[in-house]
Order: C-alpha cells, then structure tokens, then sequence
C-alpha cells in the first residue's frame, strides 16, 4: 500500500509554507513530483514540503479546553488591555 | 464535476437515532456545533451516520472525477486544433486532481484509497450518472463543458461551507478551478454555433443529447430524496435538488438564446408570476436505470477504470521495491 504525505505549498518568497492536502507515494521523491503536479497546477508555489503523514502528531480535539482555554481569561497579554491617556504618543 | 448523493442503502436516520441514545450529550453538542455553521476536523468526534454518509458522498464524488475523464479522453487525440487539444488536456488532468482532492478528503475519515478504488471496481459505488453516456462528436466536449461543469458548479458552489472541513477545503479548490471549463465549453458551442451549417448542427445535437441528462445531475426530485432532510441538518447538502435544478435552467436558457440554440423541451417557458422557467416532466425511469449501471456505456466505464488499476500495478508495485530497497541501502 502506498504510503501517504501530507503536502505544503509555499505560495511565494516570504511567506511559510501551508497545508494544502495530501498525496499517496512510494518514497519522498515521488511525493514531491506527485504533489507537484495535483498542487501547483496554476502557479499556486515556488517550494514544496511532503511529510510522511504518519510522522504528525496531533492534539486530541478532547483536550482543546484544557490546552487552549487558558488563554481566554489572560486578555494582559494584549496590548489593548492597558489604557493609556490618549496625549501619551509613540507607546 | 459533481455527483448527488445516492444512497443504495437505507441507513442515515434508524442509525442516528439508536447511536444518539448512547452518546446522547457529544452528539447533542455535535450538532449544536454544526448547526452554528462550525467545521468537524478529522480527530473531532462526529456521529456514526454522518462519517458514513461523508464517505459515501465524498468518494461517489471523487469517483464521478476520475471517470469524468473517460467521456472526454476519448476526444483527445481528435480534437480539432492544438489549442483545442491543450485546453482540453488540462481540463481532464483538472479533472483527476479533483479527483485526487476529494480521495484525500475521504481518507481522513478512515476509509483507504484502496477500499474507495474497490467499492469503485465492484460496482458497491456509485459516480454521477452523466458519464455513463457516450461522447458521439467533438460538440460534445463543448456540451459537457457547457452544461455538465455548469450544472457542477451550482451544486459544488454551496459545498464550500459544507460543515466538514477537509471536504469544505478540497471544494474551494475544486470550484476555483471548474469556471474555467465551464467558459472553454461555452466558448467551444459558440464557435461551432456561429461556424458551418454543419458545424452548427453538430453543436445542436449535442445540446439536445445533453440537456436532459444534465438536469438529471441535481438528483432526484425532492419529494423523493429520502436522505436529503437529515444531509440538509448536517449542512453536507446546502440547496435542494429541485432549487439547484431551478436555478439552472434559468441561468442557461438565455446563454441557449445567445448561441442561437434550441433547448429541446417543448414544455419550457417563461412564467413572470414565478420569476422562472417552467419545465417538461423529466423522464426518472432513465435516470433510475442509469443509477442502476444500465447507462449506454456504463460497462465500459468500469472496464477501463478496472483495466487501468491492474494494467498498472506493477508500476506501484515496482515503486514501493524501489523504495523498499532505497532505505536498507540509506540503513546499510
């Protein structure tokens, strides 16, 4: 059975590179050139990533909560959350 | 292109009923999450039926892609210019990543490539029931574009927020790609509708072979699509078949009156009451029997998938000994 990748596209210089979907091959170079094909058909990057799709570890939606809530109530770490008089310039 | 969801089973509603018993509160929350427009990821929990009918629905879409390629393959070699032959070379590798698009998205829902490819091959799964008839002339690949990528665009159009994400992802990819087959086919009808007296004629024939079994591609009417109330709740259908249908035939009756063409459907006029067409019964026993397999060329669609998946395994297999063989040397 062929192995599946999940494939990245960098869209141009400068930015990171993205998600887009996946693609089944036997080795790396092949993934390359088979996501080059069904990703890049329109001038859609200028670089590739393929990661084996069994080498990504993802968190468990169940404990989204106890990862992530956390944040909700530390608002300080926003700048807007401290007010300043508006005639203190260049803050 | 597009497939409307066709159950061969019955499963869907009993299913959801008896799972909700036991999961009463994640299936309550899942569908208060749907029901406020959220996407599902792959590793959220989701109720049985809704998995099934995902897979279902995805792979029968994937599937119409990949064989999508066959009615339109066969004009290749012939078409009638090198521009012609490129446009329509793109259009059908379009068509196999599409293809490819949509396999992924099923897959992370847990069913494999290899299972979908079998259900395929066995005749278990089904693809659009447009592909299962033959390409007669070169009109048609101006037809199909035309009509059949117009009347996929209304129905895949909305499934961009359809409630799973990877589906909702693949088909932002697909609908940004379809508009230009769409436009290729309309642009291919109108050179032959303004060319020779033959050209034009071939141009017609071709509207009125494809006219019907494109209103047929939104499904069966509503009042006799069994699954679409619970599809519509789980925001994996946006739009009834008989709406998109409607929808439609308005928008391309006009674009018929532009290339001086004539809809074959003697019942078809303008109601101003309504703000729409109306239109002749459609003739469902056809697109039932067709549904079944026994469309004009459905035996041979299924060969030539069947052909193609075996003639080349050993092309598979060799790349897997390849690579087999690539990381003990990279180990030694």
């Amino acid at each position: 059975m062929m192995p599946i990748w999940e494939v990245f596209v960098r869209a141009k210089g400068g930015l990171s590179h993205r998600h887009v979907g996946s693609v089944h091959a036997a080795d790396a170079r092949m993934a390359v050139e088979g996501a080059r094909d069904v990703y890049t058909r329109r001038m859609e990057g200028v670089s590739l990533w393929v990661v084996p799709s069994a080498a990504i570890t993802a968190s468990d939606p169940g404990e989204a909560g106890s990862l992530f809530e956390p944040a909700a109530d530390k608002v300080y770490r926003h700048p807007t959350f401290y007010k300043v008089p508006d005639d203190v310039k260049h803050l | 292109m597009y497939t409307v969801e066709l159950s061969k089973d019955n499963f869907g509603a009993g299913e959801a009923a008896s799972e909700a018993g036991v999961d009463a509160g994640r299936a309550a929350a899942f569908e208060a999450r749907v029901a406020a427009d959220e996407f599902i990821e792959p590793k959220d929990w989701m109720p049985e039926a809704y998995r099934k009918t995902l897979i279902r629905q995805i792979s029968q879409h994937a599937h119409s892609e990949i064989v999508g390629m066959l009615p339109e393959g066969n004009w290749l070699t012939r078409a009638p210019s090198l521009r012609r032959k490129a446009i329509l070379l793109a259009k059908i590798q379009d068509e196999c990543g599409h293809g490819l698009y949509l396999y992924a998205a099923a897959e992370t829902l847990g069913v494999s490539r290899e299972e979908m490819t079998e259900a395929l091959h066995a005749g278990r799964a089904k693809y659009s029931t447009i592909f299962n008839y033959p390409t007669l002339t070169w009109a048609d690949m101006g037809a199909i574009g035309w009509l059949v990528d117009g009347a996929a665009i209304l129905n895949q159009v909305p499934l961009q927020r359809t409630s799973y994400g990877p589906y909702a992802r693949a088909m932002v990819r697909i609908c940004k790609e379809e508009s230009f087959h769409q436009r290729q086919g309309f642009e291919s009808m109108m050179q032959l509708a303004h060319g020779t007296p033959a050209q034009r004629k071939m141009a017609q024939d071709a509207l009125n072979r494809w006219w019907w079994p494109s209103l047929m591609m939104f499904g069966p009417p509503d009042d006799n699509s069994p699954n679409s109330a619970q599809s519509m709740r789980w925001r994996i259908k946006r739009d009834s078949n008989d709406e998109l249908r409607q929808k439609f035939i308005d928008v391309t009756v006009p674009q018929a009156e532009i290339l001086g063409l004539t809809i074959p459907d003697a019942d078809l006029k303008w109601n101003a009451e309504r703000g729409s067409y109306d239109y002749g019964a459609i003739d469902w026993e056809e697109f039932y029997a067709v549904v079944r397999g026994e469309g004009p060329v459905a035996k041979d669609r299924i060969k030539a998938r069947v052909d193609a998946w075996e003639g080349q395994a050993w092309v598979r297999e060799a790349a897997l000994a390849h690579a087999a063989k690539t990381t003990m040397k990279a180990a030694a």
